[in-house]
């Protein structure tokens, strides 16, 4: 399944995972910090507004990434 | 016009492009296209200064482009170099000409401020020329706005519904995504892994796999206009190797460049692109109507759409739910790149 998929790498990666079994999307933003919702507007709302209303881990572990976005690669 | 204007767009595909004379509008922009007898494209504006008289109807000479109604020629460059009937050329007499840049089978243009075309920022979709692969593809014209293709092709749940018996089964539609943004860079990469799914005719077809699949669909979108579908498909529990490799998948690089002819209509280009059955003509003709099918599925949907939306206030009310996450991050980026068009370029010392 599609679970905590990472694929990007970049600084400033947002990510939404949709939780297996469930209708909760969890957003996890780059400095770390996570929120559930069943709305996706609201969760980018949220995301976006970083780092407003984040309160971040005290230590985060970089998502692994095991996919380069083949688009942005260039001779 | 509401454009996203200083991005790269897909005008066509290089063999589109020979000695006659193309048409063809970007960004509500015509253009005219050809190819010099050196063979590099170029395009100008569809418009002789003179009485806006298409260029493309008009008669290719050498390198110029001679007006089909008073006779105006234009270089390479848009510059007039003769008149009729007299021997000064109004300084003002000039067509506008466009950067052009062929890539990966596309004829890549920028409508935008020439000095901010860099061909360093077009997105690659490698596979298109890639001898490892070969190719099928084609364009569509859509009668409906290019927002409503990107809504389309981010959220691929549709499948189970608009394109079943082609590429839709009942498990695209319900399985989870993840769904990524790069802000800096500006991709958004959607997520669907399929563990146990049945095989779609699409790829039972094409492979030769009897029975259920495991199926990966990874969108990554470069907006505006380049979109790249990374599928793979194996039979169940094949997965890549440790090392990475994978030679017991199948891949099809799916690809779309989506660019906006009018602010209601679109140029809907796309390809498919396999590492398999390479030499096999049956296959390629299968794909092909199948893709083509599933497309005009999509045009057709899409057209009906864009009749309904323009009947409507712009406020209209509309419901996003999970399978959207992806599709409301690219309509926000693109917003914002539009938003952009009007803004001076960013220093590159910042």
């Amino acid at each position: 399944m599609s679970h905590r998929v990472a694929m990007l790498r970049g600084d400033t990666v947002y990510r939404i995972h949709w939780e297996p079994g469930t209708d909760v999307l969890v957003g996890v933003c780059h400095c770390g910090a996570e929120r559930g919702s069943e709305d996706p507007a609201d969760l980018w709302d949220w995301l976006l507004a970083h780092p407003d209303g984040h309160a971040p881990p005290a230590a985060v572990s970089p998502p692994t990434a095991d996919r380069q976005p083949v688009g942005a690669a260039h001779d | 016009m509401t454009f996203a204007r200083n991005h790269w767009y897909v005008a066509a595909y290089g063999r589109e492009i020979g000695r006659e004379l193309f048409a063809r509008t970007v960004l509500g922009e015509p253009l005219v296209l050809y190819r010099s007898e050196e063979g590099e494209v170029v395009a100008l504006a569809d418009r002789c200064v003179h009485r806006r008289y298409p260029l493309s109807e008009s008669r290719l000479e050498g390198d110029t482009i001679v007006c089909g109604y008073h006779g105006f020629t234009y270089d390479k460059t848009g510059s007039c170099v003769f008149v009729p009937g007299q021997e000064r050329i109004p300084r003002t007499a000039r067509v506008p000409s466009y950067p052009v840049v062929e890539q990966d089978s596309f004829v890549w243009v920028w409508i935008g401020e020439r000095d901010r075309a860099d061909r360093e920022l077009i997105p690659r979709a490698p596979w298109l020329a890639d001898p490892a692969y070969t190719t099928v593809c084609g364009m569509e014209p859509l009668a409906a706005r290019s927002e409503l293709l990107v809504d389309n092709l981010m959220d691929l749940s549709h499948e189970t519904y608009l394109h079943g018996g082609y590429i839709g089964t009942p498990e695209v539609a319900n399985t989870p995504i993840t769904t990524e943004v790069d802000e800096d860079n500006r991709i958004i990469y959607v997520s669907r892994h399929m563990d146990d799914a049945a095989c779609p005719p699409f790829y039972a077809k094409s492979t030769g796999i009897d029975g259920r699949i495991t199926r990966w669909q990874d969108i990554e979108y470069h907006p505006p206009c380049l979109y790249l579908l990374h599928s793979r498909v194996a039979p169940v529990g094949v997965l890549p190797e440790a090392d990475g490799s994978d030679p017991h998948g199948f891949h099809v690089e799916v690809v779309y460049a989506i660019t906006p002819e009018t602010e209601h209509s679109t140029h809907d280009f796309w390809a498919v692109a396999r590492d398999f059955a390479l030499d096999n003509q049956e296959v390629s003709a299968f794909l092909r109507d199948s893709n083509r099918a599933v497309v005009l599925q999509d045009v057709t949907a899409l057209d009906i759409l864009e009749r309904v939306i323009q009947t409507e206030p712009p406020d209209r009310q509309e419901l996003s739910i999970n399978i959207d996450t992806g599709g409301l991050a690219a309509r926000r980026i693109l917003k914002r790149m539009v938003a952009e068009a009007g803004e001076p370029a960013k220093s590159a010392a910042t």
